[in-house]
């Protein structure tokens, strides 16, 4: 009898105020790559949730294999098969990877000590296998966010997972890597395994998967087969409305003339070893310069460097000729750096703070938000809070919430609104629209070329290619802590741009291509 | 929905006095437990747990009296804890406070009140240095404030013992005992409940507990204070210098803690003897954590432990049970506020009937009036 791997029958899930699922059905076949997409609040992670065993679903059934099971734990899911990897990864940085991956599965020799060796033989074996190289010995805080997934990935198959759920897995990754993690997929498929993908980005959900199921507002809009789907057709059904795929770029009326002048720049990672080698960039009004690279090529610092977060070890940094390097986050906030951290969580927002909290933090010591240290106005707070939220459309209850009750989108929409009404000469945007929904990457390219028309210069730092040709009017190339090229947007070959980013240099032919 | 409803199912304030008053009950629960398995009348124990504590006017003052002390000890527990630092040395920063009052209060002469506001600020300053110590080894070294913090504790009760030891600097030259002249008039705070000890130092703690409220809540240095508590990178972010953060802090711990003890000297014992804690200052992080680190809740939790304190002396006497039983209570009161999770876990190991409370009081509602609030849920597993 030919059973299905999961078929999910009327799942509903509410929560306090919102109907996350509403009677959702979802079947998931033997060996297939399926692909969950919808807008972010569409429900996609609260059902993988509910498959997973974090939520107990308020109705409807689970079969796994053909057998029924109601309210069971991560703990049973695991049992039975199921793995998943969350968008934000449940690793303890300061193990290596194989302790994370034998984490509650320890082998052991004669029954007590552990047997590390063994652990990482049978890692190394998956890593094989499924294609997911991996230094079983690295410790995962050292890892860059592509690896760190990696480990996720075989944690789940050394525990017996025959179903994955991978929630937004390109969300951190680069082309490169979403490509290996493809690669891997269909590995994974060729070895009678499934899988469930959660994106909200269309080219992947065809690119990558068999099946595709849309949701909107908790329910399923349909399931078709992403072979003969189009991304226009898969966008319609997610978000009810033609989507406009390229932002409109205005010709700029002013002089693009420099404002902040790095050269030589150099900083080191976290691990003390040298990230940046001499970066000479020059930010200019009235434009956006885009970084492109491949991730852990010292984007992370470079952003840090150029907001004063992290100590440079030579170079300069002049703004108005005045040079900052050296100088902390104060004095690049005071200067008029504005700053869009690529993690919200982590930088961009006090989690556990309100929403009036977090609109003026790196703000709060201006003259209307606090006359003096022993006077803080809250009036003042709450107005401007409120107009943030107006101006930028954030969706909130009151100022008074809690930002971590708030969507990705809503956080992103808050930083910015906070960022951009600083009025900022220069604008350090690293990786603005990671893991928002459509509507929710448009609008941030909407802010940033508006802050460029209005002649703040723009650094777009992004790992999303498409994204730096359609908002950047300079594109540079960071490669191993350097830049290795400058080029323009409109006339640039995106293979030639994908050579730089991958290898720091043309090859042979192509250069005398680019000759002749 | 109407809004007293929704203000009581939304209120921080409600939820968190939920909490707390629920743990207290708990933990009264476990003490009867504890007491019948022990074989002592429970009625008798409470009765005369009450009558120590609350049981007429002395009562009252003998609560209050002790509860003063803890209030300031609790505040600097929670204003450290505030800026996600441990200040377990409230103990230590409350004797050497203590030691410069009494220096100040019998060797300089000075007005009326002046000489009280100049030895209760002599007192504060010699704390916040001895805060300041763990803070600048956090800051600058990394050292480890927890453990720093406590062992400078017991570094200053021992130096303190050897000030007013025989032959030390400050002993009492007239006295057996290890402590220092008594204060002069002009620098004791006057008695408010005679013939109970309790004195104008508690009213120094309630401006302390709103000023400390203030401060965190209503001024940009507290802002920026919290904010390095909640999360010191994004502190960071904002431009606020996290390491001179983290030493503000545990001065004014210290200061609070030193305030403490100046209280004692001024308003209690008139003098600094050897020994005059009973712990305070340990149980001034019980009180911060029962006030779940807000300031006015330290009102409650110190008068709570004041009473466990006061009434544990009576409990004795009476001979119902032995007086440590008050210590057993505060550290249940205290197991169970530190661990709201346990009561969590207890009600998701019975998710049927979790499911039935969620679905009558969280009713049905229209989709799309908050996205994404299964973040909440997310964070709390």
């Amino acid at each position: 009898m030919s059973t299905h791997a999961i078929e999910m029958r009327g799942i509903v899930k509410r929560f306090p105020g919102v109907l996350a699922n509403d009677a959702i059905d979802f079947t998931l076949e033997h060996g297939e790559i399926h692909g969950l997409l919808g807008e972010n609040g569409a429900g996609k992670t609260v059902l993988m949730s509910v498959l997973y065993g974090l939520y107990y679903p308020d109705e409807g059934e689970i079969i796994i294999n053909g057998t029924p099971h109601r309210h069971y734990r991560p703990a049973r899911a695991i049992g039975l098969g199921i793995g998943m990897v969350h968008q934000h990864f449940m690793l303890v940085p300061r193990l290596t990877v194989a302790e994370n991956i034998m984490l509650g599965q320890e082998p052991t020799k004669s029954g007590v000590l552990l047997d590390r060796e063994a652990a990482i033989r049978k890692i190394e074996a998956f890593s094989e296998q499924y294609g997911l190289p991996i230094d079983a010995r690295a410790r995962v805080e050292q890892l860059p966010v592509g690896e760190q997934q990696r480990v996720e990935i075989i944690k789940a198959l050394y525990r017996g997972a025959d179903t994955l759920i991978l929630d937004e897995p390109t969300a951190v990754l680069t082309e490169q890597e979403a490509e290996n993690l493809g690669e891997a997929l269909a590995k994974l498929r060729a070895e009678g395994k499934s899988t469930v993908l959660i994106t909200h980005k269309l080219r992947e959900a065809i690119d990558m998967c068999d099946r595709v199921t849309v949701l909107r507002k908790g329910n399923v809009i349909g399931t078709v087969d992403a072979k003969e789907s189009s991304e226009r057709e898969l966008a319609e059904m997610m978000v009810g409305r033609d989507v406009v795929f390229t932002v409109h770029r205005s010709e700029v009326e002013g002089e693009p003339e420099p404002v902040m002048t790095v050269s030589g720049v150099s900083a080191c990672d976290d691990r003390g070893l040298q990230a940046l080698n001499e970066i000479d960039l020059e930010l200019r009004r009235h434009e956006v310069l885009g970084i492109a690279g491949v991730q852990g090529n010292g984007q992370t610092e470079l952003a840090e460097v150029l907001t004063g977060l992290r100590p440079t070890t030579g170079g300069r940094i002049l703004l108005d000729d005045e040079n900052l390097a050296g100088k902390g986050a104060r004095a690049f906030i005071d200067a008029g750096i504005a700053h869009i951290p690529s993690d919200r969580h982590l930088r961009g927002l006090v989690m556990n703070f309100s929403l009036r909290e977090n609109a003026i933090l790196g703000r709060h010591r201006e003259r209307r938000f606090a006359p003096n240290p022993f006077w803080q106005k809250q009036g003042a707070m709450t107005r401007f809070t409120q107009e943030i939220i107006d101006a930028f459309g954030v969706k909130t209850p009151s100022t008074a919430t809690l930002v971590t009750n708030l969507s990705g989108g809503n956080q992103q929409r808050l930083i910015i609104g906070r960022e951009v009404t600083k009025n900022p000469c220069v604008i350090i945007a690293a990786q603005p629209t990671r893991g928002l929904d459509v509507g929710g990457i448009e609008y941030v390219r909407e802010q940033l070329l508006k802050m460029r028309d209005q002649g703040a210069a723009v650094l777009l730092i992004s790992m999303d290619l498409d994204e730096i040709l359609m908002v950047s009017d300079r594109i540079a190339v960071i490669y191993d802590g350097r830049i290795v090229a400058t080029r323009d947007p409109d006339a640039v070959d995106r293979r030639e741009l994908g050579e730089l980013m991958l290898s720091g240099t043309l090859s042979e032919v192509r250069r005398t291509e680019a000759k002749t | 929905m109407t809004p007293i409803v929704r203000f009581i199912r939304e209120s921080k304030f409600i939820r968190e006095t939920g909490i707390t008053l629920l743990s207290v009950a708990l933990a009264f629960g476990v003490g009867c437990i504890i007491l019948w398995a022990a074989g002592y009348s429970i009625p008798a124990v409470f009765a005369n747990l009450w009558k120590g504590a609350f049981g007429g006017k002395i009562a009252v003052g003998n609560t209050l009296t002790k509860a003063t002390p803890i209030i300031l000890t609790s505040l600097s527990f929670l204003l450290a804890f505030r800026c996600g630092l441990f200040n377990i040395g409230a103990e230590g920063q409350m004797y050497v406070g203590a030691i410069a009052t009494a220096a100040v209060g019998v060797y300089l002469r000075l007005p009326n009140i002046l000489h009280a506001v100049v030895a209760l600020a002599a007192g504060g300053l010699a704390g916040a240095l001895w805060g300041w110590i763990p803070g600048f080894l956090r800051a600058k070294r990394g050292v480890n404030e927890f453990v720093t913090t406590m062992m400078l504790s017991f570094v200053a009760i021992g130096l303190t013992d050897y000030l007013v030891a025989p032959r030390g600097p400050l002993h009492d030259s007239e006295a057996y005992a290890n402590q220092t002249y008594a204060v002069l008039q002009s620098a004791r705070f006057a008695r408010i409940l005679r013939p109970t000890q309790l004195s104008w130092a508690i009213i120094v703690a309630a401006i302390a507990v709103f000023v400390v409220w203030y401060f965190l809540f209503r001024t940009a240095s507290g802002y920026e204070l919290r904010s390095v508590g909640q999360s010191p990178t994004a502190a960071e972010y904002g431009g606020i210098r996290v390491k001179r953060k983290m030493i503000l802090a545990l001065s004014l711990a210290g200061l609070l803690a030193g305030m403490a003890g100046a209280g004692e000297i001024l308003g209690t014992h008139f003098r600094f003897v050897d020994g005059f804690s009973p712990g305070y200052g340990w149980d001034g992080i019980a009180g911060g954590l029962i006030a779940r680190a807000h300031p006015v809740g330290t009102l409650f939790s110190a008068v709570l432990i004041g009473a466990l304190r006061s009434g544990a002396l009576q409990v004795q006497r009476s001979g119902a049970a032995p007086g440590d039983i008050a210590t057993v209570l505060q550290g249940l009161v205290i197991f169970f506020v530190i661990a709201p999770t346990i009561v969590r876990t207890v009600l998701r190991s019975f998710p049927s009937a979790g499911h039935r409370i969620r679905r009558r009081f969280l009713p049905r509602k229209e989709v799309g009036s908050e996205d994404d609030v299964d973040v909440e849920a997310v964070n709390d597993r």
